[in-house]
C-alpha cells in the first residue's frame, strides 16, 4: 500500500513507454506493405530486366513466340489477354449491372438475401473449379453445339470471328469462363454505389411523375455512374490477371486468330505454363512479361479504386 | 432499406383516361391528350418491360453457379472414398489413392499464410484505424489496394524469384510467404472498417478512466472490433485457400507426404488442376473429388465467416 505512489510515479514513464512500443510496431506493421510492394516490383523488374535492355519495349510488339528460336514477342498473349478481358466486359456488364440493379431497387426483401448470396457465392469458387468445370461442361458444349448452331445460321456463320475449325479450347471459351468469374465483382461494386445514391435522388425523379425504370436510367444510375465504371475496370482487372481457368480452357497457342473459336494465349496463361521449364532468355522474357503484367494491373486497378472513391466522397458528376 | 416498393403507384399521376375528358375541349386539346395517353402507356409497357429484364438479368447470373454446383456434387460425389482422405496419389496406371497428403499441405500452406498475414494485416489495419491521416496512411492503403489488384501469378514468380531461386528448391514456406503477402490487403482493409465501427466514445471511455493509449487501443477498441475482425481474416483465409497459380512454382506439388517446411509440398487446388489437365480417366474423376472437397472447405470457411458477426459480409467481392 506505501508502494502506491512510488508505482503510480513509475507508471507514467513505463506507460510512455508501453505506448510508444505499441505505436512503432503498428507502424512497423503498416510500412511492411510498402515495403513489399517496392520488393515485389524490384525482385521482378531486376529478373526482367535482361529482356527489356536486349529489346526495350519492342518484345511487347513482336508476334512470333518461340523459344526454341529465341524469339520472344508478345504481342498474342497481349492480343488474348486484350481481347478476351474486353469480350468478358462487354457480356459481364450488363449482367452484372441487371443484377445489381435487381437487388438495390426492385427485389423484394426475401429474395433480396438469398440472391445476393448466391452472387457472392460466385466470387468464392476457386479459379481452378471453374476451370475444371469448363474442360468438362463448356467445351463440350462449345464443340457440339454452340460451333454447329452458329455455323449453321445463314451470312453470321461465314464471318471470320466464327471461321476455322472449333476443338473447344478457344478464346470463346476463356471469354464466357471470364465473364462468369468478374460478374460477381462487378455486381458487388455497382450494388454498393446504387444503395449509397441518396433517397432523395429516387423520390424526385418518381414526384415528377417518372416510371421506375424512368427513375433509374435517369436519375439513379447516373448518380452512381463513375462508381459503376469503377466497378467494371475492377473486373477487367480480375481478368486481365486470371490465370488457371484461362489457362485451362483457352488452348494455349500464341498466334492471333480472328475466329473466336481458335485457340489463343494471355500473358498470364504463357507465364503459368512455361515459367517451370524456362532458362535463360526464356525466363528472363517471362519476368518480363510479368512486369508488364503488373504494371497494367496497377494502373487498371488505380483508374478504378479512383472513381469508385470519388463517388462514395460524393462529388460525382 | 430504401422504401422506393411502394411509392410508385401513390406518387405518379394517374393517366387521364378518355372517358374523364370534359365534353367541350377543343380538336387540338383532345389530340394532345390522346398523345399522352399513348405516350404513358408506352412508358408503362417499357417499365415493365426493364422489370422483367432486371429479374431475367438475375436468374442468368445464377444458372452458373448451379450448373456448377450440381456438376461437382454428381460427379465430385461418385468418386469419394474412404481413400481419398486417407492415402496420397497412386502412381500412374495403378488404381486407389486419394489426396490425403494435398489436404494436409493446405491445411500447412493456409496455416504458414496466416502466419504471416494476420499480424501483418491487422496491425496494418490498427495503424490505418488510428492515424488515418498521416501520410503513410494514405500511401499505405492505396499500395494495400494495388496489392489486392496484383494478379495470384504475379505474387507467384516474385515469391519463385525472391525465395525459391536463393534457396535453391521448391518449399513450402514459399508458398506460404505468397499467399501470405495475398492475405495482407485483405486483412488489412477489414481490419481498418471494423475498427472504425468501434464509437470514439468507447476509446474515449477507456482514455478518461486512466488506460494507456496502448491498452485503450488492444484490451478495448480491438476486442470489440473481434468478430468483425475474425470474419475478415476468414474470408481472407476462404479466398487464399482455392489459390492454384502462387502454388505452381513455388509449392510446386507432391506425390509424397511432407510435413517439411523448406521442401516441396502438395496442395489441393494444385492436384486437382495437374490431374484435371491429365490424360487418366481415373486422375480426372479424382480431380472431380478433390473439387468437392476443395469447395467444401472454402464454403464452411465463408459461411462460418458470416456467422461469426452475422452481418452479410460478401466473399471477398469487394
Amino acid at each position: 500500500m506505501s508502494e502506491q505512489s512510488h508505482t503510480a510515479a513509475f507508471d507514467g514513464s513505463e506507460r510512455q513507454l508501453t505506448d510508444r512500443i505499441y505505436q512503432w510496431l503498428i507502424t512497423g506493421f503498416a510500412l511492411c506493405i510498402p515495403i513489399l510492394l517496392v520488393i515485389i516490383s524490384l525482385e521482378i523488374g531486376r529478373a526482367g530486366w535482361p529482356t527489356f535492355r536486349e529489346q526495350g519495349a519492342w518484345f511487347l510488339f513482336q508476334s512470333t513466340w518461340d523459344p526454341n528460336n529465341g524469339e520472344y514477342g508478345v504481342l498474342p498473349a497481349i492480343f488474348g489477354t486484350i481481347v478476351s478481358s474486353l469480350l468478358a466486359l462487354l457480356l459481364a456488364t450488363p449482367l452484372a449491372l441487371g443484377v445489381a440493379v435487381f437487388l438495390s431497387e426492385f427485389a423484394p426483401p426475401w429474395l433480396r438475401t438469398p440472391v445476393a448470396f448466391l452472387v457472392d457465392l460466385l466470387a468464392a469458387i476457386p479459379s481452378v473449379i471453374y476451370g475444371l468445370w469448363g474442360i468438362y461442361f463448356l467445351l463440350p458444349l462449345l464443340r457440339e453445339y454452340v460451333a454447329p448452331a452458329i455455323r449453321g445460321i445463314p451470312l453470321v456463320g461465314d464471318l471470320p470471328i466464327f471461321a476455322g475449325p472449333a476443338y473447344g479450347n478457344s478464346l470463346l471459351a476463356a471469354v464466357l469462363i471470364l465473364t462468369i468469374m468478374i460478374l460477381p465483382y462487378i455486381s458487388a461494386v455497382s450494388r454498393e454505389v446504387l444503395l449509397a445514391v441518396p433517397r432523395s435522388q429516387r423520390e424526385a425523379a418518381l414526384a415528377l411523375g417518372a416510371t421506375r425504370w424512368e427513375t433509374i436510367r435517369d436519375a439513379v444510375v447516373p448518380y452512381a455512374k463513375s462508381g459503376i465504371i469503377g466497378g467494371v475496370i475492377l473486373g477487367l482487372g480480375r481478368a486481365i490477371g486470371e490465370t488457371m481457368a484461362v489457362t485451362m480452357l483457352i488452348g494455349n497457342v500464341a498466334q492471333i486468330r480472328a475466329s473466336l473459336f481458335a485457340p489463343a494465349y494471355t500473358m498470364a496463361a504463357l507465364i503459368a505454363n512455361e515459367f517451370n521449364e524456362a532458362t535463360g532468355d526464356h525466363l528472363s522474357a517471362l519476368m518480363a512479361v510479368g512486369a508488364a503484367l503488373f504494371v497494367i494491373t496497377i494502373i487498371v486497378n488505380a483508374i478504378a479504386r479512383w472513381l469508385v472513391w470519388r463517388v462514395s466522397r460524393g462529388n460525382a458528376a | 432499406m430504401i422504401a422506393t416498393t411502394g411509392m410508385p403507384s401513390g406518387t405518379r399521376p394517374e393517366p387521364p383516361r378518355p372517358g374523364h375528358r370534359t365534353p367541350d375541349v377543343s380538336g387540338q386539346q383532345r389530340t394532345a391528350a390522346e398523345r399522352t395517353v399513348r405516350t404513358l402507356r408506352r412508358r408503362r409497357i417499357v417499365n415493365r418491360i426493364m422489370v422483367g429484364v432486371m429479374y431475367a438479368a438475375a436468374l442468368l447470373a445464377i444458372i452458373p453457379l448451379l450448373l456448377i454446383l450440381t456438376h461437382l456434387v454428381r460427379e465430385g460425389a461418385s468418386s469419394l472414398s474412404i481413400a481419398f482422405f486417407t492415402q496420397p496419389p497412386a502412381p500412374v496406371g495403378e488404381p486407389g489413392g486419394g489426396m490425403a497428403n494435398a489436404i494436409v499441405g493446405t491445411l500447412i500452406l493456409v496455416a504458414t499464410a496466416s502466419a504471416i498475414g494476420l499480424p501483418v494485416g491487422i496491425g496494418a489495419g490498427l495503424y490505418l484505424a488510428e492515424r488515418k491521416e498521416t501520410k503513410l496512411a494514405l500511401i499505405t492503403r492505396f499500395l494495400s489496394d494495388v496489392l489486392n489488384g496484383l494478379p495470384s501469378i504475379v505474387m507467384g514468380i516474385f515469391a519463385w524469384q525472391f525465395i525459391v531461386r536463393p534457396m535453391g528448391s521448391f518449399s513450402a514456406i514459399s508458398a506460404g510467404v505468397a499467399l501470405g503477402a495475398m492475405m495482407i490487403p485483405l486483412v488489412t482493409r477489414s481490419t481498418e472498417e471494423m475498427i472504425r465501427l468501434v464509437p470514439a466514445s468507447l476509446r474515449e471511455a477507456a482514455l478518461a478512466l486512466g488506460y494507456s493509449r496502448a491498452r485503450t487501443s488492444l484490451a478495448i477498441v480491438l476486442r470489440t472490433a473481434l468478430p468483425g475482425i475474425v470474419t475478415g481474416a476468414l474470408v481472407a483465409v476462404a479466398r487464399i485457400a482455392g489459390e492454384t497459380a502462387p502454388l505452381l512454382f513455388t509449392a510446386f506439388g507432391s506425390q509424397f507426404w511432407s510435413l517439411a517446411l523448406d521442401r516441396p509440398i502438395d496442395a489441393l487446388p494444385l492436384r486437382i488442376f495437374y490431374y484435371a489437365t491429365s490424360p487418366y480417366p481415373e486422375w480426372r474423376a479424382l480431380a472431380w473429388a478433390g473439387a468437392l472437397v476443395l469447395i467444401g472447405i472454402v464454403l464452411v470457411i465463408s459461411l462460418g465467416a458470416r456467422y461469426v458477426t452475422g452481418a452479410r459480409r460478401g466473399f471477398g467481392a469487394d
